[in-house]
């Protein structure tokens, strides 16, 4: 039976077939451009709508460079800075907690993740900020002896809280990593004589490190944000500050587009960094046969010569 | 010649599941010893009894005088602090199938970590040692890349030479080639033959019945957890009394 016309190509005779450099019609894709279209529409209403509405453009660009505002945003920076380092300290410590042969350490670090994954961070952070109240005085022997308000100040509250809470995210992070570097480099290591805390130094964690920068990196950027949080504890962070000069002069919108300006940089700069940071550690294999599973998204790169 | 390694009833069980059934084993400084048998049978449990990667249930392993993991107090096996068992495994180099290089090394900082991290080998010296090696093993021109750039026969010359830089006095190898594509095989072969040449004593489990016959002093069937034959290989290979040692060679001869 013949087949269709419909179903094959139509019978093409050797005599008909064109020379090498014959002309190529690509196809039209109307589609892309009827959305594409329509998209950048929507995005220029969107544009209109802001630039006529009851926004004051001069105030934004006025306040953009205020004092005030700089410094909330210095506020902010470090406010951030600080709970990561703390973040990621406690995130190694009870990670490693957290896998230790001593079921009471390992219990320890379940508790701290149970309890603060488990609740809201705005409530941590009201919570560090009255502690106070259920600690008038902070005393240790010998070495601190104040009041506890002169102590935790809203600066240290939020690092706290921040900090403490992106502890219990990291922890399960650190577990997670060190457990996907793999069972036989350890074997190896305890071959060559190495003592467990000597393999967690120099083969285990190194390899964690770079199995979660990509998480770090996301940590980072989402700390600068959390942070605005300690506004609602009298911190005087970026969005405190814009708070408290739109409470005078009235201009709510544009004080928080100061802010989103801010913060938008912040976190466009910390992602670029996180781009050229993983590039330059990704670049060997972090773990031969580990799972990949913290990779997500991360491309192998290839690799250069020479050492760190 | 003198004991290099002696394993006294070694038992060993993974739950309800015994492994290794009371097995006894010498094997004299500068002599190579193979270890056959099927699958399953606890060839590699077996090494990792010897040095210690697994605690066996009974029994004990001397090396060169001293009992692995113990010290012999008032006629009790006293366990010993890790740093101790540490510092006695180091004296035992292990190849594993998988080579299971440091991922985050390159070649030389992988031969380099144990004597530096361990034997407090400052980096000059523990370089210069290290590229010795490599050179024997044809890898000094590798020295910079990372483990994920080399094939596996390559990989499997470094784990070889990083287990030797720690001046091992036995050298243990579980299916070094086992892992490696065939046309990969004979470069690792050679590097082992060349170290039993040079007077290595080893231990290896092994698949490749011709490098058994050809470099064992001694080779070891095992089966089901027991030793069932044990002599030179000539003997053991050609014809062994065992029935079942007979059925496993008769297939991984054929
Ligand atoms: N960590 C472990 N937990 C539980 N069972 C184990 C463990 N290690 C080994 N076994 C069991 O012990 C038995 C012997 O294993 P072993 O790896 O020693 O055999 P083998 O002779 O080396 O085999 P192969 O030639 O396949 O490597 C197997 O039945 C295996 O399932
Ligand atoms: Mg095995």
């Amino acid at each position: 039976m013949r087949q269709s016309s419909l179903n094959s190509t139509v019978t093409l005779p050797l005599a008909d077939l064109p020379g090498p450099d014959v002309a190529v019609r690509r196809l039209r894709h109307p589609g892309r451009w009827v959305s594409g279209g329509i998209v950048l529409l929507l995005l220029a209403v969107v544009a209109r709508a802001f630039a006529v509405g009851q926004i004051q453009w001069t105030v934004v660009g006025q306040f953009l460079t205020a004092e005030v505002i700089i410094t909330g945003f210095g506020w902010t920076l470090l406010i951030s800075a600080c709970a990561l380092v703390l973040g990621v300290a406690l995130g190694f410590a009870f990670g490693i907690m957290r896998l230790s042969e001593n079921p009471i350490l390992r219990f320890a670090a379940w508790l701290y993740v149970w309890i603060f994954r488990g609740t809201p961070v705005l409530l941590q952070l009201l919570i560090w900020f009255n502690i106070a109240l259920v600690f008038p005085r902070l005393y240790i022997p010998g070495l601190v002896d104040e009041r506890m308000v002169d102590v935790v100040t809203p600066f240290v509250a939020a690092v706290l809280g921040l900090g403490v809470n992106e502890g219990s995210y990291l922890t399960e992070v650190v577990r997670g990593g060190i457990g996907s570097v793999d069972r036989g480099q350890k074997e190896a290591a305890h071959t060559l004589g190495m003592t467990p805390d000597q393999t967690m130094r120099r083969i285990v964690l190194p390899q964690t490190l770079r199995l979660i920068l990509p998480v770090l990196g996301n940590s980072a950027i989402g700390m600068l944000k959390f942070s605005s949080l300690a506004a609602t504890i009298a911190m005087g962070e970026m969005l405190n500050a814009a708070q408290r000069i739109y409470f005078i002069n009235g201009a709510v919108i544009e004080l928080l587009f100061v802010c989103a300006v801010w913060y938008l940089a912040g976190t466009t700069v910390l992602s670029i960094g996180q781009y050229y940071l993983e590039r330059h550690f990704g670049r060997d294999g972090a773990t031969a046969s580990g799972e990949r599973r913290w990779f997500k998204g991360w491309a192998r790169r290839p690799a250069v010569e020479g050492e760190a | 010649m003198s004991l290099a390694v002696k394993a006294v009833g070694i038992r060993k069980s993974f739950g309800d599941h015994e492994v290794l059934k009371g097995l006894d084993l010498e094997v004299t400084h500068g002599e190579v010893l193979c270890i056959l048998g099927p699958s399953g049978s606890g060839k590699s449990t077996f090494l990792r009894c010897i040095n210690h990667l697994e605690t066996p249930n009974g029994g004990y392993v001397w090396v060169d005088g001293a009992i692995m993991g113990y010290a012999l107090t008032r006629g009790a096996l006293q366990e010993l602090p890790v740093k101790r068992l540490r510092a006695q495994q180091s004296q035992l180099g292990m190849v594993f199938q998988h080579f299971n290089l440091f991922a985050h090394r390159t070649v030389l900082g992988n031969v380099i970590e144990g004597p530096m991290v361990v034997r407090g080998l400052s980096r000059a010296k523990a370089e210069a040692r290290a590229m010795e090696l490599l050179e024997q093993v044809g890898m000094a021109g590798k020295a910079a890349s990372y483990p994920s750039q080399l094939s596996g026969g390559q990989k499997q010359r470094v784990a070889i030479a990083r287990a030797l830089a720690m001046e091992p006095r036995v050298m243990l190898f579980d299916e070094p080639t086992s892992a490696l594509d065939p046309e990969l095989v004979g470069e690792v072969l050679e590097v082992m033959r060349a170290l039993a040449r040079g007077g290595t004593t080893m231990i290896v489990v092994t698949h490749e019945i011709g490098f058994a016959r050809e470099v064992a002093d001694r080779v070891v069937v095992m089966i089901d957890g027991e030793i069932r034959e044990m002599g030179a290989p000539g003997d053991v290979l050609s014809n062994p009394s065992d029935p079942r040692v007979r059925s496993f060679l008769s297939r991984v001869l054929a």
